[in-house]
């Protein structure tokens, strides 16, 4: 079988202050040291990884994971940095991407690289087809795929397009493409990220079945709970160094010793404090319905109502799909869906929100959950970004006067704690929680009273996370009005107030934070539709 | 202390809408090229006459490229500019010999046609959905067949003095002469150009001033200054040495001078930039990308009727096969002026240095004698290796 080792073949190595029966280094990063000009981003990093183990790699945004996973994979050509590779018993000085490969090396990254019209089976033999004199033998690739694809657990036919796939089985796809690659060490960047519950666990699931087969893998998450769940062994990284590496077998191996390396010192409690202070209702929305922009019979949002006072953080939980996201970017200028209904009133008021300019004018702001997608334009500046939901009031006759642009990005960047060092940097050259605080000031800019936060500390890491949250906590505490959507029950039941439940597009109950459970919370949100 | 510097860089790039490396990098690539010339045609490039043709010859590229470049940073691509200037070449020859209009009252109406024309366009990519690519590749063949059938296949010359000046002719010497027989006016037209700009430079820096903000050291300014201000004289002081200032030449300064400010200092502007880098985000930022298309695709129609005038004035006459190719012209400067080709990025002042990098190597390989077949070759090895240049150059910067 492709990549299949017998674990402790060679001389094993001493590795110290663990036990360990193959102690078989496969990997070995010695003093690892990347700058870009003349920025330390990697600094004597040293990371062994034994053979036929998970190796879980945590660190905050810009801690050097994604760089350490570049220079080990040839992204980063041997030369362009310092230190010493050895993969497999060999030196490794890869040039490129194909160099690593061909050693059995294969990274998956956090933004899946398939090709979306071809077939399962075309992308996982692309540019390793399955052919004689160049041409494809379909009944060899089409049989070899539906075997890769059993292996991963995908119950897909080889020849249904990736298009029709959702993020999960995409993502084994990837897998299941590594695996036609004879892979040695599997390396997932962030793998659950953009995965619900049960994809999650599935893939870890599948990770863990990894070792039977041999094969070394490397993970890199935010998600600390599944790093413990699935890793033998830990390293944390942190502003470019390693921290510590541990063995699960530790006697403290917890998530608070995780995020003490992580960030240099103890987080108590992982949000912020707070008093709140309710007042008058803000925002109601009554008897929402929303229809799916294609499939235009499918209701997707169904009779919603609901309502937010100031100074109340409101939660909304709910699966991936039951329509969360849809509901707020409907009400936000319509940005999604067909044969819309419903009122909406602010302060008693009934408001239009029909186009992004209606609910901007009406104080109303929605954060998105894809920052790269529907927030940012990576390649403009802080400035231009943090302004561009709210030129009219730095302009005047269509002019823009960019002293007052600076000053007001000058002041959200200080407000907000961003990290840059100027407001003309790329937003694209932030790392994650520095993009998601620039979103964040992009709308304050627009002075809401209502805030739709969707996801706000998706990809986002541990310490960034929890100045989101008090940010969040400092918006209410000025009387906005603050929705949360959030995959993550720990999350809403951390901030919110009050959390309501949305299954199959309705808005299944409502629960006071003194009432919610992670428990209750779920048996509402998979109740059935009616 | 450290933090009055930063922000002083801040404010600094801010405000010039960004002076970057490359734009710097272009300027020099452009000061090689023209020293290279210069030393191969053993002086004659720079020579008074031959700079004044630079300016006649490649007038319609900058005016295209600079509609072109706005299209290109929203992220689509106009294929029929080079068609337009023919139809609107004929419209305008009509209108003066056959309805006998006076040529100002042609003029407008040339626009006009112009405006429409980006009407149409812009209707079919902002509100229908259609493909920039594919909508002007249409037009590229309409408006191409309609100059046929509107000159009926012929040609139309003969036209008035007053709109050929337009195109090929130079203000009147009104303060006469210096003793060596330079044009006076020429050479105050540049020194109220260097007036100008100091003027303008200095009430932003008193404006930086009066806000407490920083500004950039005074030293820099006087020289950056006195740098440009030299360059302006001296292009003065050979135009006056020839027939003085092409009527032309003041209508590109007012074009480039206005599309930056369009471009750097507007709403309209920031949009289009917006758009171009990140379109789902600017409509979830409520930006009306649609009435943007629309208007962007308007804005070029009017300009390609304005190159289309200026061809015609120059040639004296309208003729259906005028305009071809003018659209790749304009593209390539766009590219080579260091715009991206997924949207987003690209300037005026690079689009005109774009432009004047390709107008020098036209004249200095026609100087030398080089036959314009191979003209051609070189031509489409520098857009090659300028736009390979840039997309390493990035790569290397990290951009990736």
């Amino acid at each position: 079988m492709a990549g299949c080792n017998p674990p402790g073949h060679r001389t094993p190595k001493s590795q110290g202050e663990w036990e360990l029966k193959d102690n078989d280094v496969i990997l070995r990063m010695t003093d690892i040291t990347k700058s870009f000009g003349g920025v330390n981003a990697l600094t004597d990093v040293s990371l062994s990884v034994n053979r036929g183990q998970v190796h879980g790699i945590v660190g905050e945004n810009g801690a050097g994971k994604s760089t350490l996973m570049n220079v080990l994979s040839g992204v980063w050509p041997h030369g362009s940095f310092e230190g010493t590779i050895e993969f497999d018993g060999k030196t490794a000085d890869y040039r490129s991407i194909n160099d690593s490969e061909r050693d059995g090396i294969v990274i998956i990254h956090q933004e899946l690289a398939l090709s979306p019209h071809l077939s399962i089976a075309e992308n996982i033999f692309l540019g390793n087809e399955r052919a004689s004199h160049g041409i494809i033998d379909w009944n060899e690739t089409n049989e070899d795929a539906r075997v890769l694809l059993e292996r991963v657990g995908l119950m897909e036919a080889p020849t249904t397009p990736i298009i029709q796939l959702g993020v999960g089985k995409q993502q084994l796809v990837e897998i299941a493409k590594a695996f036609s690659k004879e892979v040695k060490l599997l390396i997932l960047d962030e793998p659950t990220a953009a995965l619900n519950d049960e994809d999650s666990a599935h893939l870890l699931g599948l990770i863990s079945g990894l070792r039977d087969h041999g094969i070394t893998c490397i993970i890199i998450s935010h998600k600390l709970a599944e790093i413990r769940a699935i890793s033998d062994t830990i390293t944390v990284l942190r502003d470019g160094k390693t921290v510590e590496t541990f063995s699960m077998k530790d006697k403290d191996n917890s998530e608070s010793r995780m995020i003490r390396s992580m960030v240099g010192r103890s987080l108590d409690n992982l949000y912020p404090p707070r008093t709140p202070k309710i007042g008058d209702e803000v925002l109601r929305v009554e008897n929402w319905n929303v229809y799916h922009p294609v499939d235009t019979q499918r209701k997707v949002v169904d009779d919603a109502s609901f309502t937010v006072r100031a100074g109340e953080i409101v939660g909304m939980a709910g699966l991936m799909g039951a329509g969360r996201t849809e509901l707020a970017m409907s009400l936000f200028g319509r940005r999604y869906g067909t044969k819309i209904s419903g009122r909406v009133f602010k302060n008693g008021d009934e408001v239009s929100t029909r186009t992004v300019n209606d609910a901007i004018d009406n104080g109303i702001a929605y954060i998105t959950e894809d920052r790269k997608r529907f927030g940012l334009n990576l390649i403009g500046t802080v400035a231009a970004n943090i302004s561009g939901a709210g030129l009219s009031s730095l302009s005047k006759w269509g002019v823009i006067d960019l002293h007052d642009e600076a000053a007001e990005a000058e002041r959200l960047r200080t407000a907000l704690n961003i990290k840059t060092d100027t407001v003309v940097k790329l937003v694209g050259k932030l790392s994650g929680g520095n993009q998601q605080k620039v979103l964040l000031a992009k709308w304050l800019h627009t002075l809401p009273d209502v805030l739709l936060l969707d996801e706000p500390t998706r990809g986002v890491d541990v310490g960034a996370k929890y100045e989101i949250y008090g940010l969040i906590n400092e918006l209410a505490g000025e009387g906005k009005a603050m929705v949360v959507i959030s995959s993550e029950l720990s999350e809403l039941l951390g901030i919110c107030d009050r959390i309501y439940t949305i299954s199959e597009g309705r808005i299944t109950g409502q629960r006071d934070r003194k009432d919610a459970t992670q428990e209750n919370l779920m048996e509402l949100m998979t109740l059935g539709g009616k | 202390m450290a933090e009055m510097v930063k922000k002083a860089n801040v404010l600094g790039r801010v405000r010039g809408g960004g002076v970057n490396v490359r734009d710097y990098g272009l300027l020099g690539a452009l000061v090689v090229i023209v020293m290279f010339f210069q030393f191969m045609t053993h002086g004659k490039l720079l020579y008074s006459g031959n700079v004044n043709n630079l300016i006649m010859q490649n007038a319609y590229v900058v005016i295209l490229a600079v509609g072109m470049v706005m299209v290109i940073i929203a992220g689509h691509i106009d294929l029929s500019v080079g068609s337009l200037v023919a139809m609107i070449g004929a419209i305008v020859a009509l209108a003066i010999k056959d309805w006998g209009m006076p040529w100002p009252l042609a003029i407008v109406i040339a626009l006009l046609a112009g405006a429409l024309v980006g009407i149409w366009q812009g209707f079919w990519v902002a509100y229908v959905g259609i493909p920039a690519f594919i909508v002007t590749l249409a037009g590229m063949l309409l408006f191409r067949g309609l100059a046929i059938i509107f000159l009926t296949g012929g040609t139309i010359g003969g036209l008035p003095e007053g709109f050929v000046a337009v195109g090929a002719r130079w203000m009147p010497a009104w303060l006469g002469h210096f003793a060596d027989g330079r044009d006076v006016l020429t050479i105050l037209i540049g020194l109220i150009a260097i007036a100008g700009m100091v003027v303008a430079q200095m009430r932003a820096r008193g404006k930086l001033k009066a806000r407490g903000l920083p500004r950039t050291p005074l030293a820099l300014f006087i020289f950056k200054n006195a740098a440009i201000g030299a360059i302006i004289f001296y292009f003065a002081y050979l135009l006056s040495g020839y027939r003085g200032t092409p009527y032309i030449l003041i209508v590109l300064s007012v074009l480039v001078v206005a599309y930056t400010f369009v471009l750097n200092r507007t709403v309209f502007g920031r949009h289009i930039y917006a758009m171009g880098g990140n379109r789902f985000a600017a409509v979830m930022s409520g930006v009306k990308t649609k009435k943007v298309d629309f208007y962007i695709f308007v804005n070029i129609g009017v300009l390609a009727a304005l190159a289309g005038i200026v061809s015609t004035a120059r040639a004296a006459g309208a003729v259906s096969s005028a305009g071809t190719f003018y659209e790749l012209d304009a593209i390539a400067a766009v590219f080579i002026g260091g715009a991206a080709v997924q949207g987003g990025v690209g300037r005026i002042s690079g689009t005109v240095t774009g432009a004047l990098i390709m107008g020098v190597l036209n004249q200095g390989l026609s100087i030398m004698g080089v036959d314009s077949a191979w003209q051609q070759v070189i031509k489409g090895l520098v857009l090659l290796l300028a736009v390979a240049f840039d997309v390493t150059n990035r790569r290397r910067a990290g951009d990736r």
